[in-house]
């Protein structure tokens, strides 16, 4: 619940980028208001560990980095609302942020709403979706002890995923539409050393098929044409991320993929609105560069403010 | 305050299954960064719908007996259970707007 229904700055999503901006725009003595649709958090919470995360040697789990930047932005004075945001509406100088539970005003707004897992779009992957089709390997990951399952995509997020799976399952097939993966060379090295982890290049999810549950995939060699069936128990779908931006439609205009075009102060073509982390256009999508952001957001935020 | 009860394996039964009202039973494990983002919004419903639906949490890797059950396969999954039966499966995580939408339907 919320003190108040005005406030200096409203941000928009509670990962890295928006809790960054919290602790910026708390310690400015603005107040400050974070709407977050689930728990605050954001992606991270996805990555067993982060190591890439400068000040933590022994890398540190997305988790427990998440709660502390929520303790850290909280002990300054930022105030969190569990709301899921539906439309933004400008009105004079002011911002109406309109969410489930109600209007908020505010004088400026940081968006840091960043993006979900995006789907395969194939046959099989709705109806499935829980009893065999998973996103999230750090969660499910557990319930596939001993069986086979698939893993599709080849960046940081599927080699992530497979090497999670690796620890329960008893054979992991990464399966990508390209003959070399996007990961992060670390993470490619770990994966090729992994002897649970098998590969099948050039190949496409057509369908994913099953009774009760997920019992085989089909899949399409893109260079030959070939078609072949896997049988699997879980298929773990992590093919790139789509930014939420569906409440912004017609307020800021976004790039080809939905993604918000910012300069370098995070500024939007609309004064006062900021954006930030992995929701803004050719983002590097990486916690460090998502609190900077935040960062950056809520000192020009602050001087908007200031006038 | 209303805070979700504890279920395991041994008192499943007696307060889920043979509840009055209908109850929302949270899967969840600790290893489950999703799972713990859901647990606030599951604590504010079971504040809102205080007397009209029970809520209960479940920890899979603690009972995965009861989990397997149930089918579930993927956490957080939040089952809510009417007259001893499942009647409505969220399965990840969904806007409180959403869930709320089908706490109101298991009411009608």
């Amino acid at each position: 619940m919320v003190s108040k229904r005005e406030y200096d700055v409203v941000i928009i999503g509670g990962g890295p980028a928006g809790l960054a901006a919290g602790i910026y725009t708390s310690r400015a003595r603005l107040s400050s208001l974070l709407i977050e649709k689930m728990g605050a958090g954001g992606r991270i919470i996805d990555a067993g560990l982060v190591e890439n995360y400068p000040g933590f040697s022994q890398g540190v789990s997305g988790l427990e980095l998440a709660e502390a930047m929520q303790q850290q932005a909280a002990k300054f004075g930022l105030e969190t609302l569990l709301a899921e945001v539906i439309g933004l509406e400008l009105k004079g100088e002011h911002k109406i942020v309109k969410t489930s539970e109600g209007d908020i005003t505010a004088k400026a707004v940081i968006i840091a709403s960043g993006s979900d897992r995006a789907k395969l779009g194939v046959p099989g992957e709705e109806e499935f979706t829980g009893r065999g089709v998973a996103y999230c390997a750090i969660c499910d990951a557990y319930f596939y002890r001993d069986l086979p399952v698939a893993v599709v995509g080849g960046g940081n997020a599927a080699i992530n995923e497979a090497l999670e799976l690796s620890k329960f399952a008893a054979k992991v097939t990464i399966i990508h539409r390209r003959q070399e993966l996007r990961a992060t060379r670390i993470l490619q090295e770990r994966a090729f050393a992994e002897p649970k982890i098998e590969f099948l290049w050039n190949t496409v999810v057509e369908a994913i098929e099953g009774e009760d549950v997920v019992k085989r995939l089909r899949l399409r060699n893109v260079l030959t044409g070939e078609k072949s069936t896997l049988d699997i128990s879980g298929i773990f779908v992590a093919v790139g991320f789509k930014p939420n931006t569906d409440y912004l439609k017609g307020v800021l205009s976004l790039d080809a993929n939905g993604a918000i075009i910012t300069n370098e102060k995070m500024e939007t073509e609309v004064p006062g609105i900021f954006a930030a982390g992995d929701i803004r256009s050719s983002s590097i999508r990486q916690v460090i560069a998502a609190a900077g952001d935040g960062a950056v957001a809520a000192i020009y935020a602050e001087r908007f403010i200031a006038g | 305050m209303s805070k979700p009860t504890v279920v395991d394996g041994s008192n499943f039964d007696q307060v889920v299954l043979q509840s009055k009202t209908p109850v929302l039973v949270d899967f969840w494990a600790a290893w489950c960064g999703p799972c713990r983002m859901v647990a606030p919004m599951v604590e504010e419903l079971a504040e809102e719908y205080e007397g009209k639906i029970s809520f209960a949490k479940l920890d899979v890797d603690q009972n995965p007996k009861t989990a397997s059950q149930y089918g579930i396969m993927s956490i957080p999954t939040l089952l809510i259970f009417k007259n001893g039966a499942p009647v409505s499966n969220i399965v990840g995580f969904r806007p409180k707007a959403d869930l709320k939408r089908s706490l109101d339907a298991v009411l009608e």
